[in-house]
């Protein structure tokens, strides 16, 4: 545990690469995730199989192999970041983070996506018929009517997607990016004679902090927002 | 199509705007399909050779038997252990003892909000890195300890999920706790319970892929292996994403097939991963 103290800033970074990973992946899912399930349950059905197909593969498909794809295939389909580098504070975002970024978002999109459609059909139909009585065009009825209840009804999922994701960013340290995971790793290499319970410790109290003031959020969230029934 | 109630079903005009739509859209995944595959086929990912391995009788054993065999081995037997655990933990989770209760939850708050990772990489160390076989069992007990907590959520729910009126007959016909909860709620409970369980085993077996942070074997070592024998990165990526993917698709039918069969059109069982207080003050276990 001494090891991880005498170091605290390292720690403190560590967490803050996560935080800001599960940040920006998580706003950036959920956007793509709301995308894919219009296409979803849309009339053109081309993009209906589309994103049916879409959705079965990468969800299927473990997190690891998604990242590897983007970074060893990334460069020969020209997604690359290389223009990318931000330096904020002490932190530096390079094109490593953007393809974690890709990677988490093109996953986690897929478990939006499926939250969303099961959050969809338990809007009451008459919702939905309601705002095709009144003329509405299915964008309309997407927007103004069908997703913001979709979106109340399909709170719990959605917040477990999330909560997955804020655990799958750990994923990134197999891909070279510096956050808690990787962290640990290598100060149970160096400590992990003689400190190893206390280092684990440290680390597993950091990912439930995040964890525990993310479900307290949601919940309250959840409760402010809750249908009337 | 016309039978959905998102929205109308198309006139003559929308069904004219919907087939442009259509064009549009499937133009745009030709389009990109198109650019990957000619991007690889310019970086001479299709060529022979690169392929070559996954028809050699040799080399498919090799990625069948040490790779996939040992993927669901790890997998195998992390859900083996982690239904017993899980059965263990949901039961305490549901005890009226707080003694028991208490600790039952705690063990499950505590291993659901950690990364697989994070524990994978801990037992491994503790396994000791340099051992025989420890990243194998690191694997497997990371995954028991994650699912078993997940799995003893989902086997909570499930013995809520059965009807009050079964537990008080029980109750009423003499029966003790014991009883109740082995002759009338678990039966019922693991009836609702086998969808969310099998849907569990997806999630182990594509977290057994995070073995390769730690070494362990199965299909991620032989990824590797492979490509640094043959310099073929992604057609091996692509014959190990198909294996997992396959393997999963096998498992999402026999879960719909149960679901079918077992549930019938009711509600697939929902397990929140956030802590909530019961909502309505029953006995369901602390906070």
């Amino acid at each position: 545990m001494k090891a991880v103290f005498d170091e605290f800033d390292a720690y403190l970074q560590a967490f803050g690469y996560t935080l800001a990973l599960f940040l920006v992946s998580g706003v950036l899912s959920l956007l793509l995730g709301t995308v894919l399930v219009a296409m979803r349950v849309g009339p053109v059905a081309v993009l209906r199989s589309a994103a049916g197909v879409y959705v079965t593969v990468v969800r299927n498909t473990p997190l690891v192999i998604v990242f590897a794809f983007f970074s060893f295939a990334g460069p020969t389909l020209s997604i690359q970041f290389n223009w990318f580098k931000v330096s904020i504070g002490d932190y530096d975002f390079t094109s490593l983070f953007c393809y974690a970024v890709l990677s988490l978002t093109l996953y986690t999109s897929t478990f939006v996506c499926e939250a969303l459609r099961a959050g969809i059909n338990a809007v009451p139909l008459g919702q939905a018929e309601a705002a095709r009585a009144i003329g509405l065009p299915f964008g309309g009825v997407m927007r103004q009517v069908v997703l913001p209840l979709a979106f109340r009804a399909a709170l719990p999922p959605l917040a477990s997607v999330q909560i997955a994701l804020i655990k799958n960013t750990s994923v990134a340290a197999v891909f070279g990016i510096a956050e808690a995971t990787a962290n640990m790793r290598s100060l149970l290499n160096d400590f992990g004679a003689t400190q190893r319970f206390g280092i684990f410790a440290c680390f597993a109290l950091g990912y439930i902090v995040i964890v525990e003031v993310f479900s307290f959020l949601s919940y309250r969230l959840e409760r402010r927002w809750r249908v009337a029934t | 199509m016309s039978n959905s109630v998102l929205f109308d079903a198309p006139g003559p005009r929308t069904i004219r705007r919907h087939r442009l739509y259509g064009a549009l859209g499937a133009l745009l995944v030709l389009g990109v399909l198109a650019f990957v595959l000619h991007r690889f086929y310019d970086a001479g990912t299709f060529e022979g050779d690169k392929w070559e391995v996954f028809v050699t009788p040799d080399y498919v054993r090799v990625i069948l038997v040490d790779g996939l065999l040992n993927t669901l081995k790890m997998a195998g037997a992390a859900i083996v252990g982690a239904c017993v655990l899980g059965a263990l933990l949901g039961v305490g989770k549901l005890s009226d003892h707080r003694l028991v209760r208490w600790p039952s939850w705690l063990v499950v708050e505590f291993f659901r909000a950690v990364p697989v990772l994070l524990l994978m990489v801990f037992t491994w160390f503790v396994l000791g890195i340099n051992k025989e076989g420890s990243s194998f069992w690191a694997v497997v007990i990371a995954l028991t300890l994650y699912n078993g907590s997940v799995l003893a959520e989902v086997l909570r729910a499930g013995v809520n999920a059965v009807p009050k009126g079964q537990r008080e007959a029980a109750y009423a016909i003499g029966m003790r706790k014991t009883q109740v909860m082995n002759i009338v709620l678990l039966p019922q409970a693991v009836k609702i319970m086998l969808p969310a369980i099998i849907s569990q085993c997806i999630v182990a077996l594509k977290d057994t892929a995070l073995g390769q942070y730690v070494l362990a074997p199965g299909l991620t070592r032989i990824y590797k292996q492979i490509f640094l024998e043959f310099d073929n990165r992604v057609p091996t990526m692509i014959v190990i994403a198909s294996l997992y993917i396959l393997v999963n698709l096998l498992l999402t039918a026999l879960a719909t097939w149960l679901q079918h069969k077992l549930v019938g059109e009711r509600k697939p069982l929902e397990v929140s991963m956030i802590t909530r207080p019961a909502a309505d003050g029953t006995a369901t276990g602390p906070l």
